[in-house]
Order: structure tokens, then C-alpha cells, then sequence
């Protein structure tokens, strides 16, 4: 007769296109929905975040440097490796979640990486649907073109596991911003999962980077930080969410939060355009006319 | 005792030079205690006198071919005030340029109490006609320039020729006049931790006030162990002749954390008197920018954004 001994994965942050565990070393237990440990995540410091942004800032030019149909490719990449996944995250999600029924757990699989194959689709249209040709009182071309804003700064929200922190991502990177991810504090294994999804998925080192931990302590110096661009603390709480906007007035960063709409994770409703010009700035020239 | 500047080649390894003795070197002891050196925790008072230490050392470099009049003298304005905003930055050290920019310098730091410093003979290589090093030497000495780097012959050095380097060296120190020599050893090309201190004790004897890592144009240059190969071997030199020479260390710093490191092995190995000016250099272009934005994350808590602080 013969016992294997377990092999449990270690589930570590994912920084710059690396796993990397938390330079303060510390970890923290993560239990289930039935309230058994999982596993014990990374607890990230503020020096995490900052490296995490160092990353974000580092891959932010040459991804928005690259085409348009290339980000598509590569969102729609994100989606085609997940689906391969599909039963790992199924059961991940299934393990992470308060109670799903296993039904509601394939829905939200299934649900995300079509999230993916959506946000992909836009990646050559939103600057054709959001900006364009202004008419003016003069003899000029004016025409106004969504820019990405930069790094952006995601707080993701706690329940169910997966879809809201697909559902905030995908319309950032669609862009080419690059963005810094609390992972939810609860259920942050499944955010790793999808990490290393990412690192498989031809995304450039740098232009996702997952921080696990706790968000009271994680999220005020990342609102803080001077360059971090634009924040989405869909998963603060009034009072977290309170200090970290007051944080990120102090360095004029723009804060988004997902609406009671958006919120219906699952639907339609969470998905919009104007999410990806959200975390854009609206670019304006003006150029003479020939005769 | 062999002696490197004996006049036959001696059958075993030279343990000496002009009669100063040559330690040979633990290599991996020195990687050890380097590394050890770097893992050392500073508080957050000792940080911010670090920090300005760090500033109070540095010779503010530019070396590039591109280099204008304009460019430098918007280096001389930052080596004077650091940071426009905030008047209790020190100034730094020295900035060191080309000798045919040392005039521009010489003029935009006039009565501040930051150094004109100068590569000459033959930078990087050094390898060009002697006579023509040693007017490049005069040259920008003429021109008012405080102190001049200068490249160790490492061609006469990796082949043996030892007296050569030796009196290279010598006559370079004569061409200073009153300035100051550094003697660049471009570690990274030398092969060795023996070769590192071989050439320190060499550079020392011949007449460096300070010996310097590297030149800052080749792939490898300053890291720990190699700054406390050289520290050593400066703590060697003091203890044997009582000479004091100082250290400069250049090429690859980058970071704020670095260069505490660095204070740290120099402090730890020379002992406090050389954490100053005249004992100890920092050559860097990019390292101001990461000083100042710590130091002001210090000030507010608040980490900083590059966009905020100058181009280099």
C-alpha cells in the first residue's frame, strides 16, 4: 500500500511576471466555505505595493505602445487559457465561495472568461465609440482620442471570488493601462489562479500585479502612492474607501467605485464601455484645415 | 618578500609592493561579510542622516558623449541645491564631467563649496599615448578642476608589466599637482579579488589619494564585495604606512539602499572617519533622483512619483 504525501500548492503573490512571497515575509491562513484552512496566503506590506507599482509603472509604456488588435489577442488569450482551466477554477471558486451550489460556482467560470472574451472585442473599437471628430467654429480637425491613464490601482471586491476581479481588470488592461490588484482578503487563492493564467497568457511582466493581504492595511498606501494614476475601490468599505480616497486626493488620483449596477456581477450591466473610459484621459487636437 | 616592482620576475606570487605588504583575500569570507554587511536594518532616524550622507558624498556625474554646456551646467545648478523645493537638502560632493566641460563647470560652481571633478588620460581605456594622459591631466587641472579621475593601465597591469602601471601612476599624481587623484581600477576587468587588492595597494603606493571602483562604462562594476576588498585594503595601507586614502565608489548605483549598504560597509571596515567628503565618494548619475524621493517618503509617508523629480 502505498500514501502519498500531499503536495499543496503554494499560493504567492504575482509581481512584475513573478510569484514572489511578501518582503516582510509574513502569511496569513485562508479557510473555505465550510471554514477549513485552504491554505495560508502571502500577507503583503506596503513595500510590496510599492514594488508592485514600481513593476506596473516599468511595463506601462511599452503595453500601451503596442496595437490595439495585439492587447485583443492577448485578452482573448487570457480567456482561451482559463477555458483550459475551466474545472481547476471551478473548484477553486467552489472551495473559496460561501456556499455556492456547483452550478452557480461553473456559472461564474464561465461567466468571467466570456468577461474576457468581451473586453477583448474592444480593445480596437472603444477609441472609435469614445472619442472622434468634434465640429468646431473654425477651420480645424478636432478630434479627441482616449488615452490610458496610466497605472491604475484595483481594489477587488470580496464575493463571489472571481468575476468581480475579472469584471474591474479586464476593462483597465483593455486600454493599456497597467494595474496594481488588492486581491479580495477572504478568497484571495483563486486571484492567484488567474495569475498564473496571466503569466501564461503572453500579458507582459509588469501589466497585472497581484498583491494578497489585508486591505486596511494595503490600501491606503497604495491610494497614496504619487504614481499610481486612478484607483477602483470596488471592494472598500465605506470607511476604507473613505480614507483611501482622501489618500489619493492628496496626489489628484481619480477614484472609481462599481455602481449597485455593476455590482449584479454576473449580468450585463457589469460590463460597459464607458468602464474602459473610465481609466482613460481624453486626448485633443486641433489641426488646420487645407484649402 | 617578492616584490611586484622587482626587477625580475619573481617564480611565485608577489606578496608585496614597494615593501607594503599584500594581504592575500578570503573570497568567500569577503562575499560573506559583504553580504552580511547588506542585510543590516536601519532605522528610520538613521535613514534620514543615510540619506543625507549619501548626498553629502556624491559626485554628481555626467559622461556621456552627448553631454552639452547646457546639460552640465543644469547639473552644477542641482549639485548646488538639490532640490529646488526644499533648502535643507545638502549639497553634493563634486560633479564630474569630460575635462573639455571643466571649464562650464568651474564657472557655474564658483564660490559654492561643490568640487569640479574631472576623468582624464585617456578615459575609459587609458591607453592612450602617456604624454598625452598626463596634458589631458594638466589640462583640466589648468582648467579648475579639484580633483581628476584617471583609469589604471590595465593592459601594463594584466600583463605584469607592474612598474609601469606603477610609475603611470606616479607621474599622474605629479601632472595633479595640488589636485586630487583618483585612480579609477575598473574592478570588473581585473579578474579577481587578489587582482583588486594587488592593484589598490599598487594605485596607493604609486600616490592615489583615492582609489575608485570603476569607470562606470563596462557591465560589471561597483558591488559590495568589491568595495570591501578595496576598504580593506585601504584599512591595510593606513594601518602599514599610516596613509590615508579614500574610496570611491562608482558605476551601478542606482538606489537609495544601495548606497546605505555601501556607508555601511565603509563605516563597519574604515570606522566613521571615512563617512565624509574627503575620505569617501559616491559617483552616480541616477542615485540623487532615489535619494531625494526617500527622503521626502520619509517626510510624509507618501511614496514619490519619477515624473515629480528631474530627467537625469
Amino acid at each position: 500500500m502505498s500514501s502519498r504525501l500531499s503536495v499543496n500548492k503554494t499560493y504567492k503573490q504575482f509581481v512584475g511576471g513573478a510569484f514572489e512571497r511578501s518582503e516582510s515575509g509574513r502569511s496569513y491562513p485562508v479557510s473555505g466555505a465550510g471554514g477549513q484552512l485552504l491554505a495560508h496566503a502571502v500577507q503583503g506590506s506596503r513595500k510590496d505595493v510599492r514594488d508592485g507599482v514600481a513593476a506596473a509603472r516599468s511595463a506601462q509604456t511599452g503595453w500601451a505602445a503596442r496595437t490595439a488588435y495585439n492587447r485583443a489577442q492577448i485578452l482573448y488569450r487570457v480567456a482561451e487559457v482559463m477555458e483550459s482551466r475551466r474545472d481547476e477554477f471551478c473548484a477553486e471558486v467552489l472551495r473559496a465561495g460561501d456556499g455556492q451550489s456547483e452550478e452557480a460556482a461553473a456559472k461564474e467560470v464561465a461567466g468571467a472568461i466570456d468577461r474576457w472574451v468581451w473586453y477583448a472585442g474592444w480593445a480596437d473599437k472603444f477609441a472609435t465609440v469614445l472619442g472622434g471628430a468634434n465640429p468646431v467654429a473654425g477651420p480645424y480637425f478636432n478630434l479627441s482620442v482616449p488615452e490610458p491613464t496610466g497605472v491604475v490601482g484595483i481594489v477587488a471586491a470580496d464575493e463571489p471570488p472571481l468575476i468581480p476581479l475579472v469584471s474591474r481588470l479586464a476593462p483597465v488592461i483593455v486600454s493599456g493601462n497597467t494595474a496594481v490588484v488588492l486581491a479580495s482578503e477572504r478568497c484571495p487563492l483563486v486571484a492567484i489562479t488567474l495569475a498564473e493564467t496571466l503569466a501564461l497568457s503572453d500579458v507582459p511582466g509588469g501589466v497585472v500585479n497581484i498583491i494578497t493581504g489585508r486591505r486596511d492595511e494595503l490600501a491606503p498606501p497604495l491610494a497614496g502612492h504619487g504614481a499610481v494614476d486612478a484607483l477602483d475601490l470596488s471592494g472598500c468599505g465605506p470607511d476604507l474607501g473613505a480614507d483611501a480616497a482622501r489618500q489619493a486626493a492628496a496626489t489628484i488620483t481619480r477614484v472609481v467605485s462599481a455602481s449597485a449596477a455593476e455590482r449584479q456581477w454576473a449580468e450585463e450591466a457589469a460590463q460597459s464601455p464607458y468602464l474602459i473610459d473610465a481609466f482613460c484621459e481624453t486626448k485633443t487636437v486641433w489641426h488646420p484645415k487645407g484649402r | 618578500m617578492s616584490d611586484l616592482l622587482a626587477a625580475e620576475p619573481s617564480t611565485g606570487v608577489a606578496d608585496a609592493v614597494a615593501g607594503v605588504r599584500i594581504t592575500p583575500v578570503d573570497a568567500v569570507g569577503l562575499e560573506q561579510r559583504a553580504a552580511g554587511l547588506c542585510t543590516r536594518s536601519i532605522k528610520t532616524s538613521s535613514k534620514a542622516a543615510a540619506l543625507d550622507l549619501s548626498i553629502r558624498v556624491m559626485d554628481l556625474t555626467t559622461l556621456e558623449g552627448a553631454d552639452t554646456p547646457e546639460r552640465v551646467q543644469a547639473l552644477c545648478a542641482r549639485a548646488r541645491r538639490p532640490d529646488a523645493a526644499d533648502s535643507s537638502v545638502p549639497s553634493v560632493a563634486a560633479v564630474c564631467v569630460y575635462p573639455e566641460l571643466v571649464p562650464v563647470a568651474a564657472e557655474a560652481l564658483a564660490d559654492s563649496p561643490v568640487a569640479v571633478a574631472s576623468v582624464a588620460g585617456g578615459f575609459p581605456a587609458g591607453l592612450a599615448p602617456l604624454e598625452f594622459r598626463l596634458g589631458e591631466i594638466g589640462w583640466a587641472v589648468a582648467a579648475g578642476a579639484d580633483e581628476v579621475d584617471i583609469v589604471l593601465n590595465r593592459s601594463a597591469f594584466l600583463s605584469g608589466r607592474y612598474q609601469k602601471a606603477y610609475d603611470e601612476i606616479a607621474a599622474a599624481k605629479q601632472a595633479c599637482g595640488s589636485a586630487h587623484l583618483k585612480v579609477i581600477l575598473e574592478t570588473g576587468e581585473l579578474g579577481s579579488y587578489d587582482q583588486i587588492r594587488r592593484a589598490s595597494m599598487l594605485a596607493m603606493v604609486a600616490g592615489a589619494d583615492f582609489i575608485k571602483t570603476s569607470t562606470g562604462k563596462i557591465g560589471v562594476a561597483a558591488t559590495p564585495p568589491t568595495a570591501l576588498c578595496m576598504a580593506e585594503a585601504i584599512r591595510d595601507m593606513a594601518e602599514q604606512t599610516g596613509k590615508t586614502v579614500g574610496l570611491k565608489l562608482a558605476g551601478g548605483i542606482r538606489t537609495a539602499k544601495q548606497a546605505w549598504h555601501y556607508l555601511v560597509i565603509v563605516g563597519e571596515t574604515l570606522g566613521g572617519g571615512w563617512l565624509a567628503p574627503e575620505r569617501f565618494r559616491l559617483g552616480a548619475s541616477s542615485l540623487l533622483n532615489d535619494v531625494l524621493m526617500q527622503r521626502s517618503k520619509l517626510g510624509d509617508g507618501r511614496y514619490q512619483r519619477r515624473e515629480d523629480y528631474s530627467v537625469d
